[in-house]
């Protein structure tokens, strides 16, 4: 006797979660799958939240949801090798409900989002694995295979929402496996400090946050960016760097954030916390230029799997959530207008996520990770430049500002040319717009 | 023990003992014995009962429980050699074997009997099974397997202290207000007292009235464990431990050239084990061997508590890590920070030259 | 047969780290599991019923979050889960804890009578073996301790006959059921649990007993109030007041790191040098 639902949702990530969770709400019988031992039990990282996602699948979640801080505070550095420079933008309106971004906890942020999903009505079976997908004989999806004995659970449909690495799909041959140049491994920590301690540091109070956003020396050469997030009484800190640059230069990721902790203007702000979660990760940085085909004969890719990642703005659980909730819609809808889940009709995902900014802002950035990657220079040159030119503005040494300035730009000069300068500052704004 | 713990120091209960409890006094050590012997545990425990009593001023009083004959009768004697001051003797051929049911019951007639303010066991299987029953029979507090026993000199309540959370944290427990004050306590935490032969004390028999009829479970069968060479771990004077630290399982073979070389027992961590580099008998720790030897070297081994607290009242610890703060250095004697897989077979070299012994370098 | 299984849901001590200044545990993101040790008893029931037929019913105290590990149980194979959980047990030691549970069996006898109890050797939190022996204790049903094999049972003569492991041994006990064992670990092979179990444990109603429906008579012997021990000080292990004597090593040179270390025990540690010198004229 075997199981029929009319969606099968793989994975308990934000955009599993977010699947189940409308599919669930409309009445719909889905059943989830998770391979952790809960929701959230592989992603134990601290991360940050982008409200508006959420808010537009569960209104009042603030009320309930295991929220760290509220983010006043943004910084932006531009490191090398033992100074910084940059910029802070905080503003009172950030700490003005209702927040806009939040910082959270992955594993009981999780496994909040999926309790909603339960109670919602979305059956969940946990420490199961999906290992493949059942197809009948024109192709089209019917069901999973999970690892254990009668495994066979069939549904109408199925959303794969099965992370970045998405063996599911890699394996039943719906995408590629995840490429070293389209990939980023982010390293991170959860470092532990008193609330009192953190407030301190950052210039904080009450739930209030701050984020630091950086690049520069501390990727050692390759594509890459830090990011450091309080929480409530710990510090996410961590780094990510493109897969294959590691894999170029050999260097292990724990080497590449232990040595980011130890920068100088890094090791003060979590000094005398104690290390207590570490994680490494994948992230799909392919962007625009890497999705794979989104959808087929009943079948979906949402979030991670299907690539969603905005790397310049690191964001991702924002569109793994959009993503999933737009799968969700589009079943619902063919469902009640009682047509199938084929690749023709599964075609208004797509559309879905083109109107959305999902799409949009993929698109918007689409050249970035190849500019980045062919023109090394605004890894390996400007951090350094830039740190030069305000040491040397800032520092009183009798010589006048007239000379400074002349010493700045003549340092600039020396590591690229004037047209370099100029090319640089036109590859940045064609990747970008 | 309560399940939640705090960590302040929970406000300092008054106590108050029921009129009953006022009369219980004096520290008792149950001496376990088995197939004719004692285990050494019960011994361990005469030792710290007597530094107890000494500060309470009280007798520390034996309680030998068995078939009624010689054996028996040495058992209490020598419980005077280590310590005590009277033994209960509780003769009874219902007691030959050990049992739940007829252990427990003449256990709890002996204390409502005679009152004890303290009652200790080794936490050895049968310990924590009688332990475990006669403390619910007589509606006290039990504290298992504790690795530390002193008195609060204000209110001559007994501060157990035992491992808690997987060991990750030590607690320390009170029975403030009944009486006895059980606890049972780990093997080879503490010291073995030296014997006095020549010392005395006085036996009292106790009577339990057992019908061998009104017993349900019957010993079958007992069959012994073959005498392995794990047995020898727990008493052995030198260990020599290894960890993940060493990186693979060839290069355990350094740890068994070393002990070879030095007559030693060979130890290892849990992880060491799970890789699947040494057999499980030779785990120290809290889910492995207490031992305490006058020298344990530490290879490859970070420290982590739950191995510390099976092997950290050895005299002399030796610890080889490469990771200038590993946990291990905490406690350690002597902290050689370093790459074990060449510090192992120089050691072994050093150690094989002075002590005269053949020593081939490794190729 | 309608066999119990007492279970405990635990925080996985493998991920547990207490907090550097504060001492305490630090909870958050610690997975709660079934307590290693159950998975045995649980199993062991489990074969039982292979074997016999009959009725699991799977029991724990604690909180409502403790419905997972049920559930788990369900999955493998348990019919029926109770949590018994109400606010007055929070804050229960080992005595406390087996007067409830004893007195949650006992009402569940009256719905179907109970033939064997199982529990597991011990948890990983509290780690006192004490709860088993308690239940047993409180119920009058003869107990069997660190239980390695259930050599035979006869539901008809309501008889037992196990394998018990004791000191330098093992015993083999026959006894008359009803029936409280502990099971020892690695006593069996624990199963996974198919497709189908992990549906019915998703779907499986768990009932909740408070302390009306798991028949407590006397509210004084649960929880705090009913706990004669109190935990007076919880404290990480300390660092050896005398720091750890460097022996300098040089990677070029090995050896002289040895003859060094080899040399301070002699000179510092009378105890070693004792062993060393008593086998050094066992050689010669
Ligand atoms: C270091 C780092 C920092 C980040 N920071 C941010 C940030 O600050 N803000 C932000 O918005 N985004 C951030 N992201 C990106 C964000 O984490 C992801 O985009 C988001 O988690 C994607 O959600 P998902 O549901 O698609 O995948 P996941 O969260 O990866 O969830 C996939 C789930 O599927 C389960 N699963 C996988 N395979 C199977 C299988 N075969 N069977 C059953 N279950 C399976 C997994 O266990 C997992 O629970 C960050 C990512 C990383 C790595
Ligand atoms: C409930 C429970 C009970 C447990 N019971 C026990 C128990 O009884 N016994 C036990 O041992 N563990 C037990 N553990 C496991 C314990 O927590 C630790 O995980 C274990 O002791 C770690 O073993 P290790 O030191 O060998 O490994 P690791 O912690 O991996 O440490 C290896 C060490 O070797 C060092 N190292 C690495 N390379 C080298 C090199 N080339 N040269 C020198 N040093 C090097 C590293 O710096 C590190 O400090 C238990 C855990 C739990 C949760
Ligand atoms: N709260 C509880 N609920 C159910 N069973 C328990 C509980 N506490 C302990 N047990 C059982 O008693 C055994 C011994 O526990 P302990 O005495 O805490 O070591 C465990 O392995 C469980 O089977």
């Amino acid at each position: 006797m075997s199981e029929k639902f009319d969606v099968i949702v793989v994975g308990a990530g934000p955009a599993g979660n977010a699947a189940a969770y409308t599919l669930a709400k409309a009445g719909i019988n889905v059943l989830q799958i998770e391979r952790g031992e809960y929701p959230g039990s592989k992603n134990v990282q601290g991360a940050i939240l982008y409200a508006d996602a959420l808010e537009r699948l569960i209104p009042d979640f603030r009320d309930s949801a295991p929220l760290e801080r509220h983010i006043i505070e943004q910084r932006m550095w531009v490191l090398d090798e033992d100074s910084y420079i940059g910029g802070h933008y905080r503003s009172a309106e950030f700490a003005r409900p209702p927040h806009n971004r939040y910082t959270i906890i992955r594993a009981r942020f999780d496994k909040w989002f999926s309790d909603q999903v339960q109670k919602a009505g979305a059956l969940l079976l946990c420490e199961t694995t999906v290992k493949a997908l059942l197809r009948d004989v024109q192709g089209k999806v019917i069901g999973v295979e999970v690892d254990r004995e009668d495994g066979r659970i069939y549904a109408d449909a199925v959303i794969l929402a099965d992370g970045a690495n998405s063996l599911v799909a890699t394996r039943a041959g719906l995408r590629q496996d995840i490429r070293a140049e389209t990939a980023a491994l982010a390293v991170k920590e959860v470092i532990f400090l008193p609330k009192e301690t953190v407030d301190a540091r950052f210039n904080l109070s009450g739930q209030e946050g701050a984020v630091i956003e950086m690049l520069g020396s501390i990727s050692q050469g390759m594509v890459g960016t830090g990011f450091l997030y309080t929480n409530k009484d710990s510090i996410s800190i961590g780094i990510g760097c493109m897969l294959s640059d590691l894999k170029r230069q050999h260097l292990a990721p724990v080497e590449l954030l232990e040595r980011m902790k130890a920068h100088p203007a890094i090791a003060p702000l979590i000094a005398g916390g104690e290390p207590r979660e570490y994680a490494a990760h994948l992230i799909p940085e392919g962007g625009y230029d890497a999705l794979p085909q989104l959808y087929g004969e009943g079948w979906m890719l949402v979030g991670d799997s299907a690539g969603f990642v905005n790397a310049v703005h690191r964001e991702g659980s924002n569109l793994a959530m959009t993503s999933g909730q737009m799968a969700a819609e589009t079943l619902i809808e063919l469902l009640r207008e009682k047509r199938p889940a084929t690749a023709a009709n599964l075609a208004r995902y797509r559309a879905r996520l083109d109107a959305s900014f999902v799409m949009k802002d993929l698109k918007k950035y689409r050249r970035l990770p190849e500019t980045l990657d062919r023109q090394r220079q605004f890894i390996n040159d400007y951090p350094a430049l830039l740190n030069q030119a305000a040491h040397t503005m800032l520092r009183v040494d009798g010589m006048d500002k007239r000379h400074k300035e002349k010493e700045i730009f003549n340092a600039f000069r020396e590591r690229r040319s004037l047209l370099g300068l100029l090319g640089d500052a036109y590859h940045l704004w064609r990747a970008t717009r | 023990m309560s399940a939640t713990p705090t960590t302040k120091p929970v406000k300092k209960r008054k106590i108050k003992l029921d009129e009953h409890l006022l009369a219980y006094r004096g520290v008792w050590v149950f001496v376990e014995s088995e197939r004719g012997h004692v285990h050494p545990v019960s011994w361990e425990l005469m030792g710290q009962g007597r530094r107890l009593a000494d500060q309470l001023q009280v007798e520390l009083c034996a309680v030998a429980m068995g078939a009624p004959g010689p054996e028996l009768d040495t058992h209490c004697e020598a419980s005077f050699h280590y310590g005590a001051d009277r033994c209960y003797r509780v003769a009874s051929p219902v007691l030959r074997d050990y049992r739940n049911e007829p252990y427990t019951q003449a256990l709890t007639q002996l204390v409502n009997a005679h009152k004890p303010e303290i009652l200790f066991l080794g936490a050895t299987t049968l310990g924590r099974d009688l332990a475990g029953s006669v403390a619910t029979t007589l509606k006290t507090g039990l504290t298992a397997d504790c690795t530390e026993l002193a008195i609060d000199p204000e209110d001559r309540c007994l501060l157990a202290t035992r491992p808690t959370f997987g060991g990750s944290l030590l607690c320390t427990i009170a029975t403030l207000n009944y009486r006895p004050q059980m606890a049972t306590i780990r093997h080879r935490v503490m010291p073995m007292p030296e014997p006095q032969p020549e010392r005395r004390g006085l036996i009292v028999d106790f009577e339990p009235g057992l019908v061998e009829d009104s017993i349900v479970t019957k010993l079958l069968d007992f069959l012994p464990d073959a005498l392995g060479d794990k047995q020898h771990l727990p008493y052995a004077k030198i260990v020599v431990a290894g960890g993940k630290g060493l990186g693979k399982a060839e290069n355990f073979r350094l740890v068994w050239d070393l002990a070879g070389v030095l007559g030693a027992e060979v130890g290892a961590t849990r992880a060491a084990i799970h890789a699947g580099w040494i057999t499980p008998d030779r785990q120290v720790g809290q889910t492995g061997k207490t031992v305490r030897p006058a020298l344990y070297i530490a290879a490859g081994i970070s420290g982590a508590i739950q191995h510390r607290v099976g092997m950290e009242s050895s005299d002399c610890i030796v610890a080889i890590n490469n990771d200038a703060n590993a946990p291990i250095f905490d406690f350690a004697h002597y902290a050689l920070v370093g790459d074990c897989v060449s510090v192992l077979p120089a050691l072994t070299k050093a150690f094989a030259s002075y002590l005269g012994k053949p020593f081939k370098e490794a190729t | 047969m309608h066999i119990v299984v007492c279970i405990k849901q635990v925080p996985d001590s493998a991920h547990i780290r207490v907090h550097p200044v504060t001492n305490t545990i630090m909870r958050q993101g610690v997975p709660a599991i079934i307590n290693p040790y159950d998975l045995f008893a649980i199993e062991a029931a489990l074969r039982l019923k292979d074997q016999l037929g009959g009725r699991v019913t799977v029991m724990s105290m604690g909180p409502t979050q403790a419905e997972p590990a049920l559930r788990k149980a369900i999955s493998l194979g348990c019919d029926e889960a109770i949590l018994v959980t109400d606010r007055i047990f929070a804050g229960a030691d080992t005595l406390a804890t087996s007067y409830v549970l004893a007195s949650a069996i006992r009402t569940l006898d009256k719905e179907m009578p109970v033939g064997l109890v199982f529990t597991g050797k011990q948890t990983i939190d509290g780690d006192t073996a004490q709860v088993g022996p308690g239940i047993a204790k409180r119920l009058d049903m003869q107990l069997l301790t660190y239980v390695s094999r259930i050599v035979e049972v006869d539901p008809a003569q309501r008889r037992i006959v196990v394998e018990r492991r004791a000191e330098g041994g093992v015993q083999v006990l026959e006894t008359a059921m009803p029936a409280l064992i502990t099971m020892l670990e690695g006593s069996n092979e624990i199963r996974f649990a198919s497709t189908p179990g992990m549906f019915r444990a998703a779907r499986a109603t768990i009932r909740h007993w408070d302390r009306n429906a798991a028949g407590i008579e006397d509210i004084k012997l649960v929880g705090l109030k009913g706990s004669p021990t109190i935990v007076s000080r919880v404290f990480g292990p300390a660092a050896r007041a005398e720091k750890a004597k460097p022996i300098p090593f040089d990677p070029a040179d090995p050896d002289s790191c040895a003859n060094n270390l080899l040399e301070r025990l002699l000179n510092e540690m009378p105890k070693v040098r004792k062993e060393l010198e008593q086998r050094r004229s066992d050689t010669q």
